[in-house]
């Protein structure tokens, strides 16, 4: 993960994705090689899969790991179902789904994996085409729902109520402005908060490694300072994992509530 | 940075694999597993309101038997009292009535006592009228050689009695 050349590291090298096993597989032109970033992907999915396997057990009184899963369940249910009402349920899966995945994928990223000789950490969320898709997958979710509800009455969500009708078109411009920078604000934030972090934390890193290179009194002004700072670092990336997961799914069911209710 | 950079060279295969592995997680996870949990908890919910809707029945039955148990004792009660309260009269207006009558049987046999003595008195008083009269008729006759018959003789001891 960290590209030491000549005791410089970069920062970025944690980012770059190379087909594992050094293979590339070209399909009618395309490159679908099975990437680091697509073995963090099946990685997550496994992950998540066991995770939720042991709340498949179904009692009547859960036990802890059945509590666990129910929890999650229950937070994505209720969350939609402040936002879009009972109807909210019916998105329950996808959204569940989405949130469980970016909060597997950017805590999977921020483990200590590195230490494990020949294994390359990697977080999925940190890059714009994954976040970006997750984002485009949200937002047609929210034009089919609207459109295929509302049909092109699902255009007056561009206009407030008590608009004058002078400024109407003015509005709708701006509201239908607004509304497309939807999908790039949901996929940027993700990607930008996740980059951010990593790179904050490698570059600490490097201060720490650089400070034990060079030994002496370094040790003391530039590696102990710098390891503290990243533990609490450590500690508010493992909080923005959590806050950008659940930022996601809240915004994408305050989305889907304007395509199912409109204002 | 590779997230842009790479970006050309990378796309098909980050959306390749994207789309597979979350596909996969919406299909088998999502539309899985997550349903049924739901169902789970959505029937253990069901449950607890049913249980406590049972319980809440219960109670309200048990407050009703309670209700119905109070009016009962109750009425047992002041029947019970009612009873008590006319026993008591009635051996009060019994005891009365035997007081009553005692005193009446106490009084009248007072005065068939009394009558008795009366007349005894008189039978007395009499009977020393008689005997005065004769003593007073045999004094006189030994006194003085009279003979006065017992009638005067008797009419004289009754002047003396009542001169005193």
């Amino acid at each position: 993960m960290a590209a030491a050349e000549g005791g410089k590291i970069d920062p970025m090298h944690q980012f770059l994705i190379e087909p594992v096993l050094g293979r590339h597989w070209i399909v009618g032109g395309y490159d679908l090689s099975f990437t680091n970033s697509a073995l963090w992907m099946v990685v997550t999915l496994a992950s998540l899969w066991l995770f939720m396997l042991g709340g498949m057990k179904r009692e009547l009184v859960p036990g802890r790991w059945q509590a666990a899963v129910e929890g999650f369940t229950g937070f994505v249910s209720s969350m939609l179902t402040s936002n879009v009402g009972p109807e909210g349920k019916r998105f329950v899966p996808y959204v569940f789904s989405l949130f469980m995945f970016i909060l597997f994928a950017n805590i999977l990223g921020l483990l200590p994996f590195g230490i494990v000789p020949g294994v390359h950490p990697f977080t999925v969320t940190s890059h714009l085409t994954v976040t970006g898709v997750l984002a485009i997958i949200s937002f047609s979710i929210v034009l089919i729902v609207g459109f295929g509800r509302h049909g092109f009455h699902f255009f007056s969500l561009f206009v407030p109520h008590g608009t004058p009708p002078l400024m109407i078109p003015l509005i709708f411009v701006v509201e239908l402005m607004s509304f497309l920078v939807r999908p790039f604000s949901l996929g940027l934030r993700l990607f930008v908060a996740m980059t951010a972090g990593h790179i904050l934390l490698k570059v600490l890193a490097a201060f720490v490694v650089n400070g034990l290179n060079l030994g002496g009194g370094y040790i003391a002004i530039v590696t102990l300072p710098s390891f503290l700072l990243m533990i609490g670092i450590t500690l508010l990336e493992l909080l923005v994992a959590a806050i950008q997961a659940y930022v996601f799914a809240l915004l994408t069911s305050v989305y889907l509530n304007d395509a199912v209710n409109l204002h | 940075m590779p997230q842009i950079s790479q970006i050309a060279a990378t796309y098909a295969s980050q959306i390749f694999w994207l789309l597979i592995t979350f596909g996969l997680l919406y299909f088998v996870v999502g539309k899985g597993m997550v349903t049924k949990i739901v169902s789970t908890v959505d029937a253990r919910e069901q449950r607890i309101t049913g249980d406590l809707a049972a319980a809440e029945a219960a109670r309200a039955q048990a407050d009703r038997v309670e209700e119905a148990w109070r009016i009962e004792m109750d009425a047992a009660r002041n029947a019970a009292m009612a009873e008590t309260a006319s026993a008591k009269a009635q051996a009060v207006q019994s005891a009365e009535q035997q007081v009553k009558a005692a005193d009446a049987d106490l009084a009248e046999r007072i005065g068939h006592h009394e009558l008795a003595i009366a007349n005894a008195k008189a039978e007395a008083l009499a009977t020393l009228e008689t005997v005065a009269a004769e003593a007073a008729r045999d004094l006189v006759a030994k006194l003085s050689g009279v003979g006065v018959t017992i009638d005067q003789a008797a009419h004289a001891v009754r002047e003396v009695r009542a001169h005193g």
